[in-house]
């Protein structure tokens, strides 16, 4: 089953410091939404909230329409998936899963069979009779899934479930898991710190910060267009160069920057500038700094590698510009990028984000 | 030199359980002696006193009354010792380093002195001394270390297990019947069989408090009193068997604990 959610100005404080700050966000039936965003940014709240283990200080949650905000955990139609697993250590894998079922005064039988084709869903079918101690980390991840995936429910929320593995198996799980979400089709909201996981498994990322939301959007939008700061930052690497809005000229504005006067096209700012003289924050990806003038590249003049590093896709270098403004760029694998050489810089400009200065 | 030094150790150490165990050896030792007296020299083996002893109907029910305050007593301790712990453990009560003090406060005050107490309550009352008042004599005694035990094994990762029972539909007491309790057995079987223990050789507290069903340390301390026989020997050598039954039961409980913890 499935359902939409609907987050309506949630608050929470705990004593003076508000966990959450006035968050509202829709989100639809069967999306996978990922929370991302540092520790103690309110994502881990926002979730305990859904899922009625935590009570907001004001504000609703609905789900399906109707209004859940006082329900018992119990009573709703979510379940939580936790990052300790959380499994019951004295039953068998298979009486694990069963357990909601059994809660649900379904019969022995029936609710075995539900079980064992829970199991086969997350790939352990053969480890029904095994105690959560005999299984592996990645394996006990999987049983909880299949636990809180056996009782049907609307709202899956999972709270860091990838964070203990290695990264081999998180990047393996995280392929599964978003398999998984495809075929159960239930609305999955997954909190976690890790961008990269976000953007592998997420329908749509909620950034969030210090309570409250930064951005909302797919992974390409909030990695190419994001709505702050503190989101682009988040997301991937990012310069942020200051700047001054100089003219409009049309669908252009000419800017000031430490690297140089700049021409952006008007889509290029997050809001629509007001005029000259508007203090704004450049966000320049690593790789929208080339090494060769490309269709719309703005020429940034001599530039000089301070030190560089070779990730396989790239040379990871830090640059100083004429002005002395530091840059980090992705530079392309045969790019001869020694540290202490001159380089010719230009910028995609098209690619620029003109955001609020933070 | 290193040699010696070991050697002394080996003696030392030898020496402390030839301190600890020799009166108990003596007493199963001479419970086999072939004659009136118990004490040296050993005139030869016999089973006799056994024999005699499991002929005493007097005997024999204060050994079946013994067993069965013990179970029960330790049961209720346990039962009781659970509650509280899950309280409070896993709810923010008022004042509640206050109420664990007052717990766990009886295993500092003398039995002589709860069993004087429990018997003025009981006189007060009006209720008859019996076996279950000196079952609630015991219940009094083992609480505060039943209470103990299973409260050092309730910890946080706990309830994260109880969270996800909640989750997936559990009332309060099926998350604390299908979940906690079987979570937390070992310990609960581990403060039940200490428990058993002490109630098994508990004298002052079962002499204050009974009348005429009498468990087996009093029953012992009736036999003394009419002069050494081998016989008291003989009982002796069962309530230690017994004591060491429980205490190996015991020793498995933890020990498949910190064996198969997850």
């Amino acid at each position: 089953m499935t359902a939409d959610l609907s987050i309506r100005n949630l608050a929470r404080d705990f004593g003076a410091f508000r966990a959450l700050d006035n968050v509202s966000l829709d989100i639809a039936a069967s999306e996978f939404i990922v929370l991302l965003g540092p520790s103690g940014c309110g994502k881990t709240t926002l979730l305990s909230i859904l899922g009625g283990f935590l009570a907001p200080s004001s504000g609703s949650v609905l789900i399906g329409g109707r209004d859940v905000t006082r329900l018992p955990p119990a009573r709703r139609p979510t379940t939580t998936m936790f990052q300790d697993y959380a499994l019951f250590p004295h039953m068998t894998v298979q009486d694990n899963v069963a357990f909601g079922l059994r809660m649900r005064g379904i019969a022995k039988p029936e609710r075995r069979d539900k079980a064992n084709s829970f199991l086969e869903l997350v790939g352990l079918r053969d480890a029904w009779a095994k105690k959560p101690h005999e299984l592996s980390g990645g394996q006990r991840q999987r049983v909880a899934l299949a636990r809180a995936l056996a009782v049907d429910p609307d709202v899956l929320l999972l709270d860091e479930p990838l964070g203990a593995l290695d990264l081999k198996l998180r990047r393996q799980m995280q392929d599964e898991l978003k398999a998984i979400q495809k075929r159960v089709g239930t609305t999955f909201i997954h909190v976690t710190h890790d961008q990269e996981e976000a953007m592998a498994i997420a329908d749509r990322i909620v950034v969030m910060n210090r309570g409250r939301i930064e951005d909302v959007g797919t992974p390409a939008e909030i990695y190419r267009r994001p709505r702050s700061l503190f989101s682009a930052g988040f997301m991937g690497e990012a310069n942020f160069v200051p700047a001054t809005v100089k003219e409009i000229r049309g669908s252009e504005a000419e800017v000031d920057t430490a690297l140089g006067p700049l021409v952006l096209p008007l889509s290029a700012f997050a809001t629509e500038p007001r005029g000259a003289g508007q203090k704004v924050t450049l966000c320049i990806r690593p790789e929208h700094l080339r090494l060769q003038p490309e269709d719309g590249a703005a020429a940034l003049g001599q530039a000089r590698v301070v030190t560089s590093a070779f990730f396989g896709t790239h040379h990871r270098c830090r640059l100083e510009s004429r002005s002395g403004t530091e840059l980090i760029a992705h530079l392309p694998q045969q790019a001869e990028v020694a540290a202490g050489r001159g380089l010719e810089l230009w910028l995609a400009r098209d690619q620029v984000v003109a955001l609020a200065p933070g | 030199m290193r040699h010696l030094a070991n050697l002394l150790a080996a003696l030392y150490a030898g020496l402390v359980y030839l301190f600890i165990f020799l009166p108990v050896a003596m007493l199963v030792l001479f419970s086999f002696q072939d004659g009136g007296l118990p004490v040296p020299p050993l005139n030869g083996l016999t089973l006799r006193w056994y024999e005699a002893i499991l002929a005493d109907r007097k005997l024999m029910a204060a050994l079946s009354n013994s067993l069965l305050v013990a179970v029960f007593s330790s049961a209720v301790a346990c039962l009781l010792g659970f509650l509280a712990a899950y309280a409070l453990a896993r709810y923010r009560l008022p004042a509640s380093a206050l109420l664990r003090g007052l717990i766990v406060a009886p295993m500092t005050v003398s039995t002589l002195i709860i069993g004087l107490g429990l018997l003025s309550v009981l006189n007060a009352a009006g209720l008859r001394l019996s076996l279950a008042t000196i079952g609630i004599g015991h219940v009094v005694i083992n609480l505060p270390l039943c209470f103990a035990v299973i409260y050092a094994s309730m910890g946080a990762h706990q309830v994260n297990i109880e969270r996800a029972a909640r989750d997936l539909g559990a009332n309060d007491w099926q998350v604390m019947v299908l979940v906690t309790a079987p979570m937390l057995m070992p310990s609960i079987l581990a403060a039940f069989f200490l428990s058993v223990t002490f109630s098994w050789d508990e004298f002052i507290v079962a002499f204050l408090l009974s009348r005429f069903d009498v468990t087996l340390p009093i029953e012992i301390w009736n036999l003394l009193r009419s002069g050494l026989d081998p016989k008291t020997n003989a009982i002796g050598s069962i309530v230690f068997l017994i004591s060491v039954a429980c205490l190996v039961v015991l020793e498995l409980t933890v020990l498949r604990r910190t064996g198969k913890s997850p």
